[in-house]
């Protein structure tokens, strides 16, 4: 019997483009090996926006590097809630509220960074390795306590930046998962951080990832755009990214 | 005016007919996002019981958004055609749906009275309607448009080819459009989503697209879908534009939060139509819509997402464009929560659109945060094929690289056309049987050693 499967001629083309191209075909239909490999791309971003982001642990390894850290919630109680109602996801729970005010540095710091589930939980694995290049090239600037937050889409930065008295805050955040992109991480920089702020008035580096924009220079555009806000005294379309390393945005993937 | 009906011991009162319509409508999320949906089960079907009852005529009454406030509630009371009413202007919004399923209610005379149906009317009567009526009375509808060659006759369908790619390599959408016409698909258009914004980049997918297609004589057309702007800019700067593209919506509001209003789209058309590039006819726009734009910008006053949303059809059939598609499921599941809703969602656009004389195709989609999959895209894709639908999307393997959502395939257009013996237009049929590319049916061939396009292919793949 031969083989059922009839491959593509131009399949080197894939060189060009991770699109799925060239895939051959059983009849009309995708072979089996490519359906499942789909399938498993599906899976695992399907479980990047369910899996939970791991709290504690992130806590403990910002601890164990000698940050003051602390954990928020939005109003978004769970996962479901969070998918519905991205109203809530932009709003912190009455606990957190407090937590963050009891911890108000005397001085406003200069900045504050969060590390967010957004959609993609696993994302966050990306937040520490990026912080710890940064940070050292953030000498003489005031950094306030890093938050960890939990059912949280970008607008919460600015309600936990009001909060803290930030001057500025990061929001490092899951972005939607794509296919062959399950991990993105999303930085969204926001000057004067206050509930209300729209997203013209902030700065994102979009697909923080090994495979897409590495660390070293991911946290060169963030110090670029950190240090520019605090030049110009604001964020956003007015604060143009001219580090010369800015790759394209993919904003249709970030959960606004 | 207000609405009410009793049901046993239960009073239901509605203070205006956008809240009797909303409470009429199929769950969604977004509508329970917006406020707007009805509290219980109970009270979703008195609304219809309530809607089923109100005179088609209503709706020329009491606008839904203010006349005043509003330029796309204008054009609607502002063009619309009595005449053409006046064949349905004694039913009420129930008895208008068993108009549209009678066997004695045929092609010519949903064409007839397109133009006297507004878009809350189609609105209304597809509340009433279940999915298979949704089907049927689509199917029944035919909208033809043309630029280079002929999308919308009975028993064909078309793809766009989606070549997407993250940051507008040049190779890799050349790679993607390669494949996606050795797959026999580009009759609609070889549309590229851009990931740049700026107008050079934008001119060089235009370039790209335009030389590969005058080197092979595909009987297609290219869009670069940039905002209408830039594509106004290109225009002027020379550039070889065949559609233009824009984002609509089905408020005025919205259409500003995308940075439009209806004289900008003339304009557009104006300068398309200047071109005089069609050759086979001047149906020069192209426009995506979907559900929960509008309260996805503020800018929904009230209305259901899927009033809003035929709204939309509303703008786009006074622009009399090629392509209009719903991008059902790219919103997300805060506005369509699951397979169901999203299905439902295609469903409804795809007649809604076609009731108006809108040529309507589908972008069969879903985002990973959705509650679907690939079985659902499936499932409406089947439907839209026994329903009619113009079009439909075909990017390489579903998985769009640079929107990071899932569509349908060039595989799925060759299944959907396997499945219910549809054909592509006639000019382009008949080119990729020039090219050896399908047989005397339509089937797909493997390309023949030195067949040009793999021939392309192999010069590509060539370093250097």
């Amino acid at each position: 019997m031969s083989d059922p499967v009839q491959s593509d001629a131009w399949s080197e083309l894939r060189r060009y483009t991770r699109a799925r191209i060239a895939l051959g075909r059983a009849g009309n239909s995708l072979p089996t090996a490519e359906v499942l490999k789909f399938s498993l791309a599906h899976a695992q971003a399907r479980d990047a926006v369910h899996l939970a982001l791991p709290r504690d642990q992130l806590l403990a390894a910002l601890a164990a590097a000698g940050h003051a850290a602390l954990a928020v919630h939005s109003a978004a109680a769970d996962r479901a809630q969070y998918l519905r109602r991205p109203d809530w996801g932009r709003k912190l729970d009455d606990a957190s509220r407090a937590s963050l005010l009891a911890a108000r540095p005397a001085e406003p710091p200069d900045v504050v960074f969060v590390i967010a589930d957004g959609l993609s939980a696993t994302a966050s694995a990306h937040a520490e390795p990026l912080l710890q290049i940064l940070l050292t090239r953030l000498q003489g600037w005031r950094v306030g306590p890093i938050v960890v937050a939990e059912q949280a889409r970008v607008a919460l930065g600015d309600d936990i930046g009001a909060l803290l008295g930030a001057r500025q805050v990061v929001m490092l955040i899951g972005e939607r998962p794509g296919l062959s992109s399950p991990d993105s991480l999303g930085i969204y920089l926001t000057y004067a951080p206050r509930p209300g702020r729209t997203d013209a008035e902030r700065n994102c580096i979009s697909n923080v990832r090994p495979e897409g924009l590495g660390y070293e220079h991911a946290a060169h555009t963030l110090h670029f755009l950190l240090a520019g806000a605090r030049r110009l005294g604001l964020s956003g379309i007015g604060l143009k990214d001219d580090s010369g390393l800015t790759a394209p945005l993919a904003s249709a993937a970030l959960p606004e | 005016m207000s609405y009410r009906l009793s049901l046993g011991s239960h009073r239901y009162h509605w203070h205006d007919l956008k809240i009797l319509l909303a409470r009429a409508s199929p769950p969604r999320s977004g509508d329970f996002l917006a406020g707007v949906a009805a509290a219980t089960m109970e009270e979703r079907v008195a609304a219809r019981l309530a809607l089923a009852d109100l005179p088609l005529a209503r709706f020329l009454d009491e606008a839904l958004v203010p006349y005043e406030s509003d330029e796309i509630t204008r054009l609607i009371v502002d063009t619309h055609d009595a005449a053409a009413f006046a064949e349905i202007s004694a039913l009420t919004v129930g008895e208008f749906r068993n108009w549209l399923l009678a066997d004695t209610t045929g092609e010519a005379a949903l064409c007839r009275v397109a133009p006297g149906i507004t878009p809350e009317m189609a609105a209304a009567v597809s509340k009433l309607m279940r999915n298979q009526d949704l089907v049927l009375a689509a199917s029944k509808c035919r909208v033809v448009t043309r630029f280079r060659n002929t999308l919308g006759l009975p028993g064909r369908l078309a793809v766009r080819l989606q070549p997407n790619h993250p940051t507008d390599d040049a190779r890799g959408i050349a790679a993607a459009i390669l494949d996606g016409l050795l797959y026999g698909c580009g009759d609609a258009v070889i549309g590229i989503n851009p990931a740049s914004d700026n107008l050079p980049a934008i001119t060089r997918l235009l370039v790209l697209v335009e030389e590969l297609r005058l080197r092979y004589e595909v009987p297609t057309q290219s869009c670069v879908l940039t905002r209408v702007t830039n594509t106004l800019r290109a225009i002027e700067q020379g550039a070889p534009v065949d559609l233009v593209f824009q984002s609509i919506a089905g408020t005025q509001a919205a259409n500003a939060a995308f940075g439009i209003d209806l004289a900008l789209l003339a304009e557009a058309r104006a300068a398309a139509l200047s071109l005089g590039r069609g050759t086979l006819g001047d149906n020069v726009m192209y426009f995506e819509t979907g559900q929960g734009s509008a309260l996805s910008a503020a800018a929904h006053h009230g209305l259901d997402q899927q009033t809003c949303e035929a709204r939309a059809y509303g703008v786009a059939r006074h622009f009399r464009p090629l392509l209009t598609n719903t991008v059902v499921g790219f919103i997300g599941p805060e506005y369509l929560y699951d397979g169901k809703e999203i299905i439902r969602a295609g469903l409804e656009d795809h007649f809604c659109g076609k009731l108006l004389g809108v040529p309507m195709g589908c972008d069969v989609c879903y985002t990973n945060h959705a509650e679907a999959d690939q079985d659902d895209m499936d499932n409406l894709l089947t439907l839209l094929g026994v329903a009619g639908v113009n079009f439909i999307m075909g990017v390489p393997g579903a998985d769009d690289i640079m929107l990071n959502y899932q569509s349908t395939s060039f595989h799925d257009a060759l299944y959907l056309r396997a499945a219910l013996g549809l054909r592509r237009a006639p000019e382009f049929e008949d080119w990729l049987a020039r090219m050896n590319l399908i047989d005397a049916t339509g089937r797909l061939l493997r390309p023949a050693p030195g067949q040009p396009l793999l021939a392309h292919a192999a010069s590509l793949a060539t370093p250097g």
